[in-house]
């Protein structure tokens, strides 16, 4: 069965039909050709596939797209603004933060939100009880903070001792 | 041989295909935009071994959009000559679970998936025989697999050396079955039309991979071209097509003129993507009372598959360790009826050197000697067997550089002698080793009147840095600037290149190149007043010969180091630091350098203490075929992770002075940290992954239990 919806990718709304059984992830990967978010195990193990929906991270194989009618959608492509790399694409280039580059676009999105959700004062299982996860004053996140939340997105080249420094940088600026 | 100036070489440039990778715009092979595009799913054989009795596409192929089910019934024949995996739908037999027995083809993956599972089929089984068992009676030696490695090797008398030895060992050590896992997992995308297939592929050389293909479809390689610009991990696994390429072809010829997509699940790539097989091995030791080795024994027993031969040839490197008057390896195979096991980064190495840097930490510890100066107390200058110097070869300086850096000599070598809050904690190191290999192959140079050069060679670029640190070699080739230089990798359209294999890339077509810039100069020379014509001049050459290779032997070292902290209650394991330092030659750009090699040692921590593919006797297959039960490390698992290198340049392995860098990092890594385990705990672990249960018993304090 197909449905109609009508979502925003980047800035620029789709309109179109979908199977009801067809993700996320498939819809914009195979339906409007929007390959930035990577299809790793199709099983929200791996995170490759991350995106922002409504400006929350998700893995976008584990939602259907009927069930996301309306939805605002940043992939790590909608990132860079007029052409110019968000500080986290920037800062993962400068720390060679990945080699194959095929979790990137999933860890620069995961990453992104993930400061937004210390700042937030979100809890992780890193953070000591009763503490906040990160503020100016306690000097920024800590590496374990971050690495216990960037655990979501696996790196097959193992680029973890990279990606670490080149979140902090980003969190400390 | 030529060497040349190293102006760009050096530098710790930032990856030129960076800006695309970090907006996620680099097109993997799933990703080339193609119009009308065919979805493939496949019919997986749901029994081990036998034979197909029947099969019912009818329910599959009324659904809407179905454009067809292929099956061994009305698939295109192969040839003969492409038997093993890649032999698919050509009889009515089944060699393996999750062997591929058919495919549907629609219109969208939904509905392909949707109608595979509508297919039936009817299978007559017969029993299976999948469990590995060193004291298998059908073990055998199998054929040699590369020249300078025998698949056997025998130096004076082991057993009479070991009889009398002050010192003596004798200990058995395992490794699991790993699975890659590249984060992309296999992709194709087909095309046949007017009697030639264009394939988007993942693949760690397209040249090897259309030569392979060609003869399964009985073509002349140029009716095959392959581009795969972009490869998402590969580690091994997409050296040479799979089944998953060859289905995918098969599917096109189907449908003529449309693009076929096929990318395997997660869960199939364990099945159709080999894997590293388990290894049962015994290394015996002897040594002398001043700690130096008489003799070194290394055997490894491993499965592999009835339909196709694969060696995980354990015992390769071990006779280039150490100086010993005596030495003997054996490599034995058992066939089963299991998917066909491949290369996986180092492949030999990674889990050969486990064992045999574990049982250099026991021999130190049973001779009294401190095992970083066993190691160099057993150093050699010359290759145990073959007798030839090294080319270079700094283990001894590695050694020392990383105590100094680690802190070494603080260390207290009695077990289970620093506790920090309620953690056990220990220090272990290993011995780093991975040989140099050079595979054949071309690159050609367009030199252009405005003083650009185009360089063509069909290299890969499979994460390793080749887009950046190739360029950079052909810039000092050349002698030009970087910015004059156009690199051109990733297509069989340019000239016939090795894979991205056996940290082979950079000297394998780095030689070429070099050689292509020689030719140009001469060339050049050639022209009337030395002037470049006004079309510009191409020059196509072949990597030449190296003069030395009979003459030295070539190898990149390294010292690991790791510390581990084991929680005294809990058994719990981490590794909060780990430090390499290496020896590899020359480093051609030292940023995408330190990534491969920091990647590899996490390879390491990865495969102690947390990979295991758990093969289901009643179904011989991997049961935890996922990417929740299979785990690779993650990153919370990782702590600091530190690389280093020694300044090194070997003259006599390539006009670039490398070596080699994408394996060495991960080899020994784990026998380090399972070293660091028993001085934390005084448990030796044998038999990998180190997981909690195997520390629990003695690591629970007496007051826990009392």
């Amino acid at each position: 069965m197909d449905v109609d919806i009508s979502i925003r990718v980047d800035g620029d709304t789709h309109r179109l039909s979908v199977d009801t059984r067809t993700t996320v992830l498939d819809t914009l990967r195979e339906r409007l050709g929007i390959t930035s978010p990577k299809k790793g195990c199709d099983h929200g193990q791996c995170g490759a596939c991350t995106v922002l929906l409504n400006g929350r991270r998700v893995n976008s194989c584990l939602l259907l797209a009927v069930a996301h009618d309306g939805a605002e959608i940043v992939t790590a492509a909608g990132l860079a603004v007029d052409g110019q790399m968000h500080p986290m694409q920037r800062s993962f280039i400068e720390h060679d933060a990945f080699q194959c580059g095929y979790c990137t676009p999933g860890q620069i999105v995961s990453a992104v939100a993930m400061l937004g959700e210390a700042a937030a004062g979100w809890p992780s299982f890193a953070t000591p009880a009763g503490e906040q996860p990160a503020t100016p004053d306690s000097g920024g996140m800590r590496d374990d903070e971050i690495r216990e939340r960037m655990s979501g997105n696996l790196c097959r080249c193992a680029a973890y001792a990279n990606i670490v420094p080149a979140i902090r940088e980003v969190a400390e600026a | 041989m030529t060497t040349i100036t190293a102006r760009a070489m050096g530098q710790a440039l930032s990856r030129v295909d960076g800006p695309a990778k970090v907006r996620g715009h680099a097109p993997y092979a799933f990703e080339q935009p193609v119009d009308r595009p065919v979805y493939l799913y496949p019919v997986e054989a749901a029994i081990t071994v036998g034979r197909i009795t029947g099969i019912d596409c009818s329910h599959a192929s009324a659904q809407p959009g179905v454009l067809g089910v292929l099956t061994h019934l009305n698939a295109a024949r192969t040839s003969a000559g492409a038997s093993g995996e890649l032999g698919i739908l050509q009889s009515d037999q089944v060699a393996f679970r999750n062997q591929f027995v058919g495919a549907v083809l629609a219109e969208t993956s939904e509905i392909a998936r949707y109608a595979a599972g509508l297919v039936r089929v009817d299978y007559e089984a017969r029993p299976h025989d999948v469990v590995f068992d060193a004291g298998r009676r059908d073990l055998y030696k199998p054929e040699q697999l590369a020249p300078s490695f025998p698949m056997d090797t025998d130096k004076g008398d082991v057993d009479a050396a070991l009889s009398s030895a002050p010192f003596a060992l004798d200990q058995g050590y395992t490794t699991p079955r790993y699975h890659h896992n590249p984060l992309e997992p296999h992709s194709t995308i087909a095309v046949w039309a007017d009697g030639h297939f264009t394939l988007h592929m993942s693949t760690q050389g397209v040249h090897v991979a259309r030569a392979c293909l060609a003869q399964v479809f009985d073509l002349d390689p140029d009716r095959i071209r392959i581009i795969a610009p972009y490869v998402g991990g590969a580690f091994g696994s997409k050296v040479q097509p799979r089944a998953d390429a060859v289905l995918a072809m098969l599917a096109a010829r189907m449908v003529p003129g449309r693009p076929v997509k096929f990318q395997l699940t997660r869960q199939q790539t364990f099945s159709q993507t080999g894997y590293r097989p388990p290894t049962v091995q015994r290394v015996q030791l002897g040594a002398d009372r001043d700690g130096r080795l008489l003799a070194v024994a290394h055997s490894c027993t491993a499965p592999t598959a009835r339909i196709q031969e694969f060696a995980e040839h354990s015992t390769r490197s071990t006779p280039t360790l150490y100086a010993t008057p005596n030495l003997r390896t054996r490599q034995r195979l058992a066939k089963l009826d299991i998917s066909t096991p491949s290369i996986m980064r180092a492949p030999g190495e990674a889990s050969g050197m486990f064992a045999v840097e574990s049982a250099m930490d026991e021999m130190a510890i049973a001779c009294g000697v401190d095992p970083v100066e066993f190691r160099i107390r057993n150093d050699t200058d010359t290759h145990p067997l073959t007798g030839l110097p090294f080319s270079s070869r700094n283990l001894a300086g590695c050694m020392r550089e990383g105590a100094r850096r680690f802190g070494w000599d603080q260390r207290d070598p009695t077990p289970r002698a620093r506790r920090s809050q309620g953690w056990l904690v220990g220090t272990g190191v290993a011995t780093a080793l991975y040989s140099v290999f050079r595979l054949p192959g071309s690159a050609s140079i367009q030199a252009h009147p405005d003083g650009r050069y185009t360089v063509s060679i069909g290299a890969a670029d499979i994460g390793t840095g080749t887009w950046t640190a190739l360029a950079q070699v052909a810039a000092d080739a050349l002698g030009v600037d970087l910015t004059q230089v156009e690199l051109q990798i990733g297509d069989t359209n340019y000239p016939c290149a090795s894979e991205a294999a056996a940290s082979s890339g950079i000297t394998s077509w780095g030689a070429a190149i070099c050689e292509a810039a020689d030719q140009l100069r001469h060339a050049l020379a050639d022209q009337p007043g030395g002037q470049l014509p006004p079309q510009g001049l191409t020059i196509t050459a072949d990597m030449p010969e190296n003069p030395y290779l009979q003459q030295y032997s070539m190898h990149s070292f390294g010292a690991q180091f790791a510390e581990v902290r084991i929680n005294e209650f809990t058994g719990e394991i981490r590794v909060p630091r780990q430090l390499g330092v290496f020896a590899v030659g020359r480093i051609v750009n030292p940023r995408t350098a330190r990534s491969q090699l920091l990647g590899g040692m996490t390879w390491g921590l990865s495969m102690a203490l947390h990979e295991h593919g758990a093969l289901d006797p009643r179904f011989g297959a991997t049961v935890n075929q996922d990417l929740a039960t299979y785990h690779v490390a993650s990153n919370a698992d990782v702590g600091n992770v530190e690389v280093h290198w020694l300044d090194e340049y070997d003259p006599y392995v390539n006009p670039m002075g490398t070596k080699g860098i994408g394996e060495i990092g991960m080899v020994s890594a784990a026998a380090a940290i399972a070293n660091a385990v028993h001085h934390a705990t005084g448990i030796r672990v044998r038999d990998l992954p180190i997981t909690l249960d195997k520390l629990l018993p003695e690591s629970r304090p007496v007051t826990a239990t009392s």
